[in-house]
């Protein structure tokens, strides 16, 4: 019984942080037509900075707040620099992320070696909350509480929100928004940084749960696809109940059965594909 | 003149020469398999590692386990393979164009971590070791020579074929939906079995070159099936440039020929492969031969 | 006293059909039929939905509700490329032509599309001499054999249109549909296409949206009125002229 909750846990945990990632993932990809195969390597450029930081400010917040936002200057500059000089040429801007992320792990491996690096949880969280007799671990469950907090501050900026409003008149037809006066350039570089400042902090607040190591981001960036593909692009209800979806499988499986579960972890998306090719709740791309 | 060259080959240089051409070799099929799919069909994957993967895996492993003789067991792969991209093909064509893109990516990447985690068949980080060449009509294909020679009938049939497919009216159909699709629909042509046909004949060369990769290097371990090898093979195809056959066999000697330079004095090749992919995708898109030419026509106007 | 009744299957059937984008209708409850043979004329302002109404057919776009009947059968579930090898073809009122290739190459992708040897994966097409000659032929038709070697790039915009409609004709098609064939041409060129037009033999029936109503009149044996997605008006030349809705959807609204 107690392992399961603490496998429950994990998987909610994990969600939360899959949330954090796919959400900037889907939101690029759906005003941007981007597919930023960069994603996975700032996942784990933030885990690594948020190290660094952390040898200086022993907080884990802190930490995960400043990796957030080099992450966000970082991608700021690839946006401005380099996206938009190939603006126009989707398949040239993939292979241009494709090309940096192999430029970015590369350079983490330089700087921080070949090991991983384990982040200690923050010490006020360390102590296991005991209900009932049942453990639990709390660091996990402040993760979660962010990625729901996260997801309520992203749904009310999307609905509520003048900008949330051009975001999604953008998703939903691009040449329109532009016709109608949405500065989209401005807000695709908004939307990019975004994007990157949620996967820099996850990757700080993952380390806590997932360590930093090389092939961090070869390992998050194939879930971030799996959950916008199922989920659908551009829909951040879509990658909510994705990565939930996906963490289960993941966390599940891998207890369950090791050696296939990365097998199974695709089936979802395999069978929502077939049956409806734009995602769960996506739409077609105009 | 070319096929010359390439004769003359183990005559005129020594083993490590030889080996690095029969490298080359191997991967200017792969290369130009890609190609069928990314300049003809322009359907770009980033999966394609995975047919070269699967099919020395499989290999491998019957080599391994069952003994069937080297035709069966290259016949068994071959087969398995084809069957395997018929159904992601089936799959990643739900989607078109970026969607397309993200499912190869994501469907190869099941292959690359179950060669990780699924130890019990492949060992995991391991890799499969231990196999031997075989020896077709009982020629020895130890020595670097020998090998060469048989890759390089190989590679001529493969291109002859290629040739052959891409000059037929199915390759002038499958260029028409790459340029056109609607319109082709109009016309009455399958777009959807056009590019479904294509993908799985790509893959099947691409498993071609999976075979002959097994065999050179008597080893198959999961990094070959990475995003990082499918990359290399569409880095090879961008920078031979994608418009004819032959761009593929010179990109895939450019980058074969950089990574083994590279490897003597870097250990950054990841990091130089991502600044050549940047470089070439900015600066020279249609292909390095093409855009040093322009640039250089640029250069000297000035 | 007996009655015969004789039925004529009409070549090009819509009964109902509807198709809204996103909330918005802009194919309402449509219904006519072409005769065989009949040269039919679609009309009406821009945005009346008559593009959408040839997507529908052809099956570029699926419609919501309502049937689509090719000689009495019932195509409206079936994909384009299936409609197409049934007998339909189309003109696009954008060029849509394979840009990097020579007209006849164009056209033989037109041939083949109908052709059994489109399959085939090992004979070079250059050694289909039946397909090439029957290519130039069908330049021949519409004056341009001269120019079949010649890549797209290097012909004119009429020369282009007329290209488009060798193409369908190519289709050897029981039902043709022309988006605009007079569209950016000039005078002496509208000319040149109507008399081509009008030279289509009559096994072949033809649909035609036009503005250029002058030159396209002359062509049409019914003419079809469409105003917001829904059918105004039919009937003959001189019934939609003097049908005071015509007026009102050109000159009001």
């Amino acid at each position: 019984m107690q392992y399961w909750i603490i496998q429950t846990l994990n998987s909610l945990a994990l969600g939360g942080l899959l949330f954090l990632l796919a959400a900037g993932f889907s939101l690029i990809f759906g005003l941007m037509r981007i597919a930023n195969l960069t994603h996975g390597s700032m996942y784990m450029l933030g885990a690594y900075v948020g190290v660094s930081v952390l040898r200086y400010v022993p907080n884990l917040w802190l930490a995960a707040l400043i990796g957030g936002l080099t992450i966000a200057v970082f991608g700021g500059l690839i946006e401005r620099l380099i996206l938009r000089a190939l603006a126009g040429n989707a398949l040239g801007q993939v292979l241009v992320t494709l090309g940096i992320s192999f430029i970015v792990a590369d350079f983490c491996l330089m700087v921080w070696g070949g090991d991983p690096i384990p982040v200690p949880t923050p010490a006020a969280l360390q102590k296991p909350i005991i209900i009932g007799g049942v453990t639990f671990p709390p660091y996990r469950l402040v993760v979660v509480a962010i990625a729901l907090a996260t997801a309520v501050g992203l749904y009310l900026l999307m609905e509520r929100t003048r900008i949330g409003a051009m975001i999604r008149a953008g998703v939903d037809d691009r040449q329109m928004a532009r016709a109608v006066g949405i500065p989209v350039s401005r807000l695709f570089t908004m939307v990019f940084c975004l994007g990157a400042f949620l996967a820099g902090a996850a990757g700080v607040l993952g380390g806590p749960i997932m360590s930093a190591y090389p092939g961090l981001d070869a390992d998050m960036l194939p879930l971030a696809l799996i959950i916008v593909m199922l989920g659908g692009i551009g829909s951040l209800l879509g990658a909510f109940v994705g990565s939930f979806i996906i963490a289960a499988i993941y966390t599940f499986g891998t207890a369950l059965l090791p050696d296939l579960a990365y097998m199974i972890l695709f089936l979802p998306m395999i069978v929502v594909i077939a049956f409806r090719p734009t995602g769960l709740f996506g739409r077609p791309l105009s | 003149m070319l096929g010359l060259a390439l004769i003359a080959i183990p005559l005129a240089s020594g083993d490590y020469y030889i080996n690095l051409a029969s490298q080359i070799l191997i991967a200017s099929i792969f290369a130009a398999s890609l190609n069928l799919l990314v300049g003809y069909g322009g359907l770009p994957s980033l999966g394609h590692a995975a047919w070269l993967g699967l099919a020395a895996y499989v290999w491998a492993w019957l080599s391994l386990k069952v003994g069937l003789g080297p035709f069966a067991t290259a016949a068994v792969a071959l087969v398995a393979t084809t069957l395997v991209a018929g159904l992601f093909g089936w799959i990643s064509l739900r989607a078109s164009g970026l969607g397309f893109l993200m499912l190869t990516l994501a469907l190869s990447q099941v292959l690359w971590g179950t060669a990780y985690r699924w130890v019990a068949v492949t060992d995991g980080d391991n890799g499969l070791r231990g196999l031997v060449r075989p020896s077709p009509f009982g020629i020895d294909l130890n020595e670097p020579a020998s090998f060469y020679y048989f890759t390089l009938l190989v590679t001529a049939i493969a291109f002859a074929l290629m040739a052959l497919f891409v000059a037929s009216p199915f390759g002038a159909a499958l260029r028409g939906t790459r340029d056109q699709p609607r319109r082709m629909s109009a016309l009455g042509h399958n777009v959807w079995l056009i590019r479904w046909i294509t993908f799985v004949y790509s893959a099947f060369w691409g498993a071609v070159s999976g075979i002959l990769f097994v065999y050179y290097n008597k080893y198959i371990h999961p990094a070959s099936l990475s995003l990082t090898a499918s990359a290399e093979g569409l880095l090879a195809v961008i920078a031979g440039g994608s418009a004819t056959l032959a761009g593929p066999f010179v990109g895939a000697a450019i980058v074969l020929m950089l990574k083994n330079y590279v490897s003597g004095y870097i250990e950054r090749w990841n990091m130089l492969l991502g600044f050549v992919f940047v470089f070439i995708v900015i600066f020279m898109p249609e292909g390095v031969v093409p855009g040093v030419r322009r640039l250089w026509s640029r250069w000297r106007s000035r | 006293m007996v009655t015969l009744e004789i039925a004529v299957t009409l070549a090009l059937e819509l009964r109902n059909v509807q198709k809204s984008f996103g909330g918005l209708p802009a194919t309402h409850d449509v219904s006519l039929g072409v005769v065989p043979g009949e040269r039919r004329l679609i009309i009406g302002p821009n945005g009346a939905g008559k593009t959408t109404l040839f997507n529908l057919i052809t099956g570029d776009v699926r419609r919501d509700s309502g049937a689509i009947r090719l000689f009495g059968e019932e195509i409206s579930r079936m994909r384009s490329h299936e409609r197409a090898q049934r007998g339909v073809a189309r003109t696009y009122q954008i060029i849509t032509l394979f840009p990097n290739d020579t007209l006849e190459h164009n056209l033989v992708l037109s041939l083949l599309g109908r052709s059994r040897s489109r399959w085939d994966a090992f004979k070079p097409l250059a050694l289909y001499r039946n397909l090439i000659q029957e290519a130039q032929g069908v330049l021949a038709q519409v004056g341009l054999d001269l120019l079949a070697t010649r890549p797209i790039g290097e012909v004119s915009y009429g020369e282009k249109r007329r290209l488009e409609i060798a193409m369908a004709l190519a289709q050897k098609p029981k039902v043709l549909l022309l988006d605009e064939p007079f569209a950016g041409l000039s005078s002496e060129e509208r000319a040149a296409m109507k008399q081509l037009i009008a030279d289509i033999p009559r096994e072949v029936t033809v649909v035609m949206i036009e503005h250029d109503m002058d030159t396209a009149l002359d062509l049409a044996d019914r003419i079809t009125l469409l105003h917001y997605g829904r059918v105004i008006v039919e009937g003959t030349r001189a019934e939609v002229v003097a049908d005071p809705r015509t007026r009102e959807v050109y000159l009001g609204d």
